[in-house]
């Protein structure tokens, strides 16, 4: 079990790996096979990681330096410098493989009935194995090139996965995607070019002990932040988050809504443990503010007129990535300063708890709505009519998700929203009155494709969705009404932990030695 | 001044690149856009490790007027090219897959002007 | 280390006691009603046959968006699915957040 505990970190990200690449192999042995180890090993991650939670938790930061003797010494004997890639794995981080491993599992399991069995099913499953190392990876590194390198193997799976329907308007969403993904990607090598320039260092760690804030890091600052907050769909750059999430098939979307928190992870941790206090913490807290204002307000009015399910849903994706980018951006305009104690922590922890409760209800609703496209074929909402007559439990579940994301008792939305309300509403009035007209027009909106697909009399005559969708959608409707019940159980273990691992910079920066 | 030569090309690429993705309408160019790009910054990361009067970090067969004592000054630094080695790697991925999608654009549209495919639009 | 104030357990409790009484009031009216003229939907003073009967998703909220058509006319322009404008977005903000960090380090 201890060896388990030690090497956890480097199997959590080898395992799906190596399973990805004996997929195809096995797809071609037998086809019932491949599912049973495709689910197996999506399992297998989410306990591995529930177990590194639990340890985490308990006992303070996980390091793994690859390829040593030894893995926890992660200075070598002569040298002065961490000079292997370094896993380092805090509170935060495993908080968002928690969340990776969840929701790739429940689009797993959805997707054995969702897509069928003569168009590339295995390639799909492959090319889902490498999502999830990507996420992982992502959130697991403490070495920035390596952080660049699993941004890359996230975006170009996910951005095969989005063009796989053979219908025209899937290329063109993928095409949006990976454009921009590249672009961003490029402009993010740029800035780990000039660190290395300077610093001559890589891992996170190592960099942020001998940052001098100088003209060339405001330039990389600049850069990362632009680059990764186009990647979690912050307006003014969100145009391409509801292309790519309306074509996709819908267990790769609840996928993508994962992966833009994994961007959005990794700009909290360029903003707090790269740089720390030593930035411009009024400039960068006030620029993250005012994208998650903007986020907020155009995500959902832009919701409001959409005739396509999965263009509204993408549009209250921008919206909910809003109230995070509000929530932690409170937190870092007030980092060094002594309010920080009182509300500005109280903030980062409405910030973060509100990732995993958007992660969880929004690949709900996207799920639903792929359990409406299998059977209706159609995405359009003026078509629609009538169906809680026969599919019952699909109405359940969009009822559940749609009041969570409205922030209604007692599911989990209105947990986070209330910390994110109270602690904003101390920096000025005004953030918090936006952020609660903003959660009104959610709910308006979800009224509305309440009433246009499952109201009124019955018009199509259709069936219930398979068993295996149904568990799917069941996995995440479990995690939903257990935050919604238990909401400061999993704040005081989960969520604080993260929130403080976060803020404090001293303790990731002593984990590796010296 | 001459050394400073590969950093002006580089900022020379860049914006070249940039303005075929912002200004240019066909899809392909775009897509040659991003490659232009993405070759400015590994000519960036491999400028990064050039010294001066440097050899190749490669430790047998060295030249004869190199002892084995002052080797690693007067070497060129491995790092960064490891690095544009895998960002090049990537790179390939990425373009075949942009011109993967391009082909299976023009089949179902018929045209690559960018104006044109935004089916998804509003 | 500090209490939530929202307790959800309180909130489920009297949610179960309200539906209680509700169900005690509607279940103290008359067991024997059919339905009739009152039960049916109606639109504009006519009554609606079976096809018309539902309102699609378009027709819904029509008046929210005619009294912003304004913002909604510059919004949609600006989404308008070109990539081109895409990128220049992030350019944009970059430029923005560039001139920024370089300005605040004149100002002090």
């Amino acid at each position: 079990m201890n060896w388990f505990i030690t090497h956890s970190p480097a199997l959590l990200i080898l395992l799906p790996l190596l399973a990805a690449f004996l997929m195809p192999i096995i797809d071609k042995i037998n086809k019932k096979a491949r599912n049973i180890f495709a689910i197996l090993i999506f399992i297998i991650v989410e306990i591995l990681v529930i177990i590194l939670a639990f340890d985490i938790i308990k006992n303070g930061m996980h390091v793994y330096a690859i390829g040593e003797k030894n893995p926890l010494q992660t200075i070598p004997g002569q040298a002065a410098v961490p000079i292997r890639i370094v896993l380092q794995i805090d509170a935060m981080g495993i908080f968002m493989g928690i969340i990776s491993a969840t929701v790739c599992l429940a689009a797993s399991l959805y997707s054995l009935a969702y897509i069928e069995e003569g168009k590339g099913k295995g390639k799909f499953y492959t090319l889902l194995l490498l999502i999830l190392v990507g996420m992982l990876g992502m959130e697991f590194t403490g070495d920035i090139f390596n952080l660049f390198v699993f941004y890359e193997i996230l975006s170009i799976a996910s951005a095969a996965l989005i063009a796989y329907s053979r219908k025209g308007e899937a290329s063109e969403g993928a095409f949006k995607f990976l454009v921009i993904s590249s672009i961003s990607a490029l402009f993010i090598l740029f800035s780990i070019a000039l660190f290395y320039g300077q610093y001559d260092l890589l891992n996170i760690a190592a960099l942020a002990k001998n940052m001098k804030y100088t003209h060339l890091d405001k330039i990389a600052l600049a850069l990362l932040v632009s680059a990764f907050a186009m990647k979690c769909g912050s307006v003014p750059m969100h145009f391409w988050c509801p292309d790519a999430y309306s074509v996709a098939p819908s267990s790769i979307t609840a996928t993508l809504v994962a992966g833009s928190q994994a961007s959005l992870y990794a700009l909290f941790r360029v903003c707090f443990t790269l740089y720390g206090v030593k930035l411009d913490l009024q400039l960068i807290g006030g620029a993250l503010i005012i994208f998650g204002l903007l986020s907020m307000f155009v995500g959902v009015t832009m919701a409001i007129p959409q005739k396509d399910i999965k263009r509204l849903m993408a549009y209250h994706a921008i919206s909910q990535t809003g109230y995070m980018l509000l929530g932690v951006g409170a937190g870092l305009y007030l980092l060094g300063k002594p309010e920080f104690d009182s509300y500005g922590i109280r903030a980062m922890e409405g910030g973060i708890f509100h990732i995993i409760n958007h992660a969880m209800y929004k690949g709900l609703l996207f799920l639903t709505a792929g359990a409406i496209f299998y059977r209706l074929k159609t995405r359009n909402l003026n078509e629609m009519g009538g169906l809680a007559h026969r599919m019952k439990y699909t109405s359940i579940f969009f009822i559940i998700g749609a009041l969570a994301i409205a922030g209604v008792p007692p599911f989990n939305g209105f947990a986070s929203k209330l910390i994110i309300y109270e602690s904003v509403y101390k920096i000025s009035p005004i953030l918090s009155i936006i952020a609660m007209l903003v959660s009104i027009l959610t709910l308006a909106s979800f009224v509305k494709v309440f009433h246009s697909a499952f109201m009124g009399p019955k018009i199509h005559d259709v069936e219930e969705v398979p068993k295996s969708m149904l568990i799917g959608m069941g996995v995440l409707t479990f995690v939903i009404i257990f935050f919604g019940l238990f909401p400061g159980f999993i704040v005081n273990n989960l969520v604080h932990p993260a929130a403080t691992a976060l803020a404090e910079q001293a303790k990731y920066l002593q984990a590796i030695g010296g | 001044m001459i050394y400073n030569i590969p950093f002006f090309t580089v900022i020379a690429l860049i914006a070249i690149g940039m303005y075929a993705v912002i200004f240019k309408r066909n899809l392909v160019k775009i897509a040659i856009g991003i490659s232009i790009i993405e070759s400015g910054v590994n000519l960036f990361l491999i400028t990064l490790g050039y010294r001066e009067g440097g050899i190749a970090p490669i430790f047998t067969n060295l030249p004869p007027e190199i002892t084995p004592s002052d080797i690693p000054e007067k070497m060129v630094m491995p790092v960064p090219q490891a690095l544009t080695l895998t960002s090049i790697v990537i790179g390939v991925a990425v373009l075949a897959l942009i011109l993967a999608f391009i082909m299976r654009i023009y089949k179902e549209y018929g045209t690559l002007d960018a104006r044109e495919v935004r089916r998804l639009r509003e | 280390m500090y209490e939530i104030v929202w307790q959800p357990i309180i909130w489920i409790i009297s949610f179960v006691v309200i539906a209680i009484v509700a169900y005690i009031i509607r279940a103290s009216g008359k067991a024997d009603y059919k339905g009739g003229e009152q039960g049916k939907p109606f639109l504009s003073g006519n009554e609606a046959p079976k096809e018309e009967m539902h309102i699609r998703a378009s027709n819904i909220y029509w008046g929210f968006l005619h009294s912003l058509k304004g913002y909604y006319n510059s919004m949609k322009k600006m989404h308008s699915g070109i990539i081109n404008d895409y990128v220049s977005w992030f350019i944009l903000i970059t430029a923005i957040i560039f001139i920024s960090l370089f300005l605040m380090e004149v100002i002090k």
